[in-house]
C-alpha cells in the first residue's frame, strides 16, 4: 500500500502546487536554519576523543597561598612544576601527561625554505599512547627519553611534508632553536577540535607541528607560550618558573574505570594533605577530577551565543511548523470529498491516516533537501565570520543524514493533527453534501 | 441479505432530538432488486448510508449477510465496505484528479489485490459498462452518463453482493437515465442484490419491490392513514 500511497500524495503535491511550495519552504526554512545552528553546536561540542573521552581525566588541585583565594574558590586549572612533576612521577594512572606550549624557530636544511616559527608542544612519553595520536612514520619516545632529555621529535604529517616532502623522516635530524633533534617520528592526521588538552592555545586552535620531550624542551631554553599564573613572592620569569608558585602546566592522565578514578581523587587529597604538612599548601584540600566532556563544559568551551542561536532557530522551526500544520489542514480538510469517497469505497480512517501522513512524509523529504542547502549556505556564510571556530563549520555525513531525517520526522509530526482531523471526517455527510 | 429490525437514528442537540430512523424495519433478501422511495427528508438516504455502514446507528438491529454491524470497529466495517458493499451515488462522486482506470482501481487498492488481478477486473468491469476505451481519460472528459457507467465500473470491480443506489439517475438525462437503469437491470438480471433509493416513480416501477418510505418509517402504502387522507382530497377534488 506504501507505494500507493506514494503515487496519491505525489498526485496530490502536483495538483496544489503554491500551498506545496509554500509548505516546503517553510520546513527547509525552519530546517536549514536549525540545521546551520546545530552544525555549528555540534562542531564545537563535540567530543575530541569519541570513546575514549570518558577515560581522560584533569586532575585539579589547588596550591595557592590561604590569603589569595575565597573558600569557594575553584581548584587552579594548571599545575606548577613541582606539583606536575611529583603527581607525573607517582604514576598513580595508567597514564599521565605534563604538558605546556610554545613556538620554535626552524631551520630547515634546504636553503630554499627560509627559518620559520611553527607551534610546538613540550609534553611527556605517555601524551601519545593517552591521546591516541596516530603515527605516520616511526613511533613516539619513551618514558626514558623524557629522564635523559633527549634531543628527539615527533613532527606533523604537514610539517614533515613542508620539510622532507613527505617521506618517511625518521633518523633525520631539524634544527629547532638552535638545536638539532633527532625526528623519531611523523603522526598522521590529529587535529582534535576543542584544542582539549590545552585550551589557553585558543579552544580551538590546531595541533601543534612538533613535540618534543617538556624536559629537554626546558633544557635548550625553548619559548613557551600560554597562560601562567603566580601568586605570593612568585615570578614568572622564565628561569624561575621550575621553583615558583606559578601554575603553566597542563596535567591529564588516563584512569581506565571509575574505581581508579575514584582512587585518584582521593590520591589527589591525600596529595594536598601531604603537602599542606610540608608547608607547600596552606589551605585546606581542594581538588577535582573532570573527565574530558566535563572538563570542557567547565572551561564553557562553547560559545553561550551559539547556545542561544541554535535555541533560537528551533524555536523558528518550530514557528515553521505551526505554519505548516495550518497549511497542511486547509489541503487536507479541502479533500474532505475524497475522503468521503475513499472511506465509503474501503479505506479505512488507518488508510487514510497513513496516505496522509505519507503526503506530509514527502513534504519532509524534499523540506528537508531544501534545507539541507540553506544549512549548506548558512554554514559557507559562518565560515565567512573572523571567530576562532568558523573554518569548522562543516556539516559532515551524520549531521547530513540527521538533517533529512529531523525534516521528515518533525514534518510527520505536524502532519499528525491536519491527518488525523482529516480521518475524522464523516463520510455519509460528505457524500450527502455532494 | 440485508434486514434492519426495529432500528432508529437519532440526532441529538442539547435542546432537540431529531428522529432520522423510526422503528425501521425492512428485509431484502439475496438477489432481490428493492426500490426505496419517498418523500425528500423521509429518511432514505439515511436509511442507505446506514445499510453502507457509513453512519451508525442508534438503536435496533441491523444484519448485512448475517453479521450484526452494531459492534463492528472501523476496521471491519470498512472491510465489509470494501468486499461486499458497492455504492453508486447520484453525483458520481468519481475522484477528479484519477483517469477512469484510476477511479475503478480505488475500492481493489483497499482490498490489497494483486495488480494483474487488478488489471482484469477493473477491464472487465470497464468492458461490461462499455468504457473499456476510456479507461485513460478523466471525469471531466466524460459525459454524465460516462461518469455514472464509470461509477458502476467501480462499483462492480469488486464483485459486491449487495449495490446500494442513492438517486442513480438523478443528474442524468431521459436518455443517459434509461441506459444507466437497463444496465443496473442487467446487474441484476446477473444475481446481484440491488436496493435503489430514488424519488422516480417511473424508475422505481422497475425495480422488483418498493419500500415507502415516511417520516423516518417504513409504511404500506395502503394502509398508512395519512395516504388515505390524501386519496380523500384527491377524490373530493377531482
Amino acid at each position: 500500500m506504501f507505494g500507493y500511497y506514494l503515487d496519491l500524495a505525489m498526485r496530490s503535491l502536483k495538483r496544489n502546487r503554491m500551498l506545496t511550495a509554500l509548505m516546503i519552504l517553510a520546513v527547509a526554512l525552519g530546517i536549514g536554519t536549525s540545521m546551520t545552528t546545530l552544525t555549528v553546536l555540534h562542531v564545537l561540542s563535540g567530543d575530541p576523543m569519541p570513546g575514549h573521552s570518558q577515560q581522560l581525566y584533569a586532575p585539579q588541585i589547588d596550591p595557592q597561598g590561604a590569603d589569595s583565594k575565597t573558600p569557594d574558590d575553584e581548584p587552579l586549572d594548571q599545575m606548577t612544576w613541582i606539583d606536575g612533576m611529583n603527581l607525573l612521577r607517582a604514576k598513580r594512572a595508567d597514564r599521565q601527561a605534563l604538558m605546556t606550549g610554545g613556538a620554535v624557530p626552524i631551520q630547515p636544511d634546504n636553503a630554499a625554505i627560509d627559518p620559520f616559527y611553527t607551534k610546538a608542544r613540550y609534553t611527556t612519553a605517555d601524551f601519545f599512547p593517552m591521546f591516541e595520536v596516530p603515527m605516520l612514520y616511526g613511533h613516539a619516545w619513551r618514558g626514558e627519553d623524557d629522564d635523559a632529555k633527549a634531543r628527539v621529535a615527533v613532527i606533523s604529517a604537514k610539517l614533515n611534508e613542508k620539510l622532507f616532502k613527505g617521506e618517511d623522516s625518521t633518523g633525520r635530524t631539524i634544527r629547532a632553536n638552535g638545536a638539532d633533534l633527532r625526528v623519531i617520528g611523523v603522526i598522521g592526521d590529529w587535529s582534535p577540535n576543542p584544542h582539549f588538552y590545552d585550551l589557553n592555545m585558543g579552544d580551538y586552535a590546531k595541533s601543534e607541528d612538533v613535540y618534543l620531550p617538556l624536559a629537554t624542551s626546558r633544557d635548550l631554553k625553548m619559548s613557551r607560550s600560554g597562560s601562567i599564573s603566580c601568586w605570593g613572592n612568585g615570578s614568572d620569569a622564565e628561569e624561575a618558573l621550575e621553583t615558583e608558585s606559578c601554575i603553566w602546566l597542563q596535567f591529564w592522565v588516563q584512569l581506565d574505570t571509575p574505581a581508579k578514578a575514584g582512587a585518584y581523587r582521593d590520591f589527589l587529597v591525600h596529595y594536598s594533605q601531604e603537602q599542606k604538612v610540608l608547608g607547600r599548601f596552606e589551605r585546606s584540600p581542594n581538588v577535582a577530577l573532570l573527565n574530558l566532556m566535563g572538563w570542557l563544559d567547565y572551561k564553557k568551551v562553547v560559545p553561550s551565543d551559539v547556545k542561544l542561536q541554535t535555541w533560537l532557530a528551533f524555536g523558528f522551526l518550530v514557528v515553521c511548523l505551526v505554519n505548516t500544520v495550518g497549511l497542511m489542514l486547509a489541503k487536507f480538510m479541502r479533500r474532505a470529498g475524497e475522503i468521503g469517497v475513499r472511506r465509503a469505497l474501503g479505506a479505512s480512517r488507518r488508510a487514510v491516516f497513513a496516505q496522509l501522513l505519507t503526503e506530509a512524509g514527502i513534504i519532509g523529504l524534499v523540506g528537508g533537501v531544501g534545507g539541507l542547502a540553506l544549512a549548506l549556505l548558512g554554514l559557507w556564510l559562518v565560515r565567512k565570520q573572523p571567530d576562532g571556530y568558523a573554518t569548522l563549520a562543516h556539516l559532515d555525513l551524520p549531521m547530513l543524514a540527521f538533517t533529512i531525517v529531523l525534516a521528515i520526522c518533525t514534518t510527520l509530526l505536524a502532519g499528525v493533527l491536519p491527518a488525523w482531523r482529516a480521518c475524522q471526517v464523516a463520510p455519509a455527510l460528505q457524500l450527502k453534501s455532494q | 441479505m440485508l434486514k434492519m429490525t426495529h432500528l432508529a437514528k437519532v440526532y441529538r442537540t442539547e435542546v432537540v432530538e431529531t428522529y432520522a430512523l423510526r422503528d425501521f424495519n425492512i428485509n431484502v433478501k439475496e438477489g432481490e432488486f428493492v426500490a426505496v422511495t419517498g418523500p425528500s427528508g423521509s429518511g432514505k438516504t439515511t436509511f442507505l448510508t446506514i445499510a453502507g455502514l457509513l453512519e451508525t446507528f442508534t438503536g435496533g438491529e441491523y444484519h448485512l449477510d448475517g453479521v450484526e454491524v452494531s459492534k463492528l470497529d472501523d476496521n471491519a466495517r470498512s472491510r465489509i465496505r470494501n468486499e461486499k458493499i458497492g455504492f453508486i451515488f447520484q453525483a458520481f462522486n468519481l475522484i477528479p484528479d484519477l483517469n477512469v482506470f484510476d477511479n475503478v482501481e480505488v475500492p481493489l487498492r483497499y482490498r490489497g489485490m494483486k495488480s494483474a488481478e487488478r488489471k482484469q477486473r477493473i477491464m472487465d468491469a470497464l468492458e461490461r459498462v462499455g468504457l473499456a476505451s476510456r479507461a485513460k481519460h478523466y471525469p471531466a472528459e466524460l459525459s454524465g452518463g460516462q461518469q455514472q457507467r464509470v461509477a458502476i465500473a467501480r462499483a462492480l470491480a469488486g464483485s459486491p453482493r449487495l449495490l446500494l443506489a442513492d438517486e442513480p439517475t438523478g443528474n442524468l438525462d431521459t436518455q443517459m437515465a434509461r441506459s444507466v437503469l437497463e444496465l443496473l437491470e442487467e446487474i441484476h438480471r446477473e444475481g446481484a442484490t440491488i436496493v435503489m433509493v430514488t424519488h422516480d416513480p417511473e424508475l422505481a416501477a422497475r425495480a422488483q419491490r418498493n419500500v415507502h418510505v415516511i417520516d423516518g418509517q417504513v409504511v404500506d402504502l395502503a394502509e398508512d392513514p395519512r395516504f388515505h387522507a390524501n386519496a380523500h382530497l384527491v377524490g373530493a377534488n377531482s
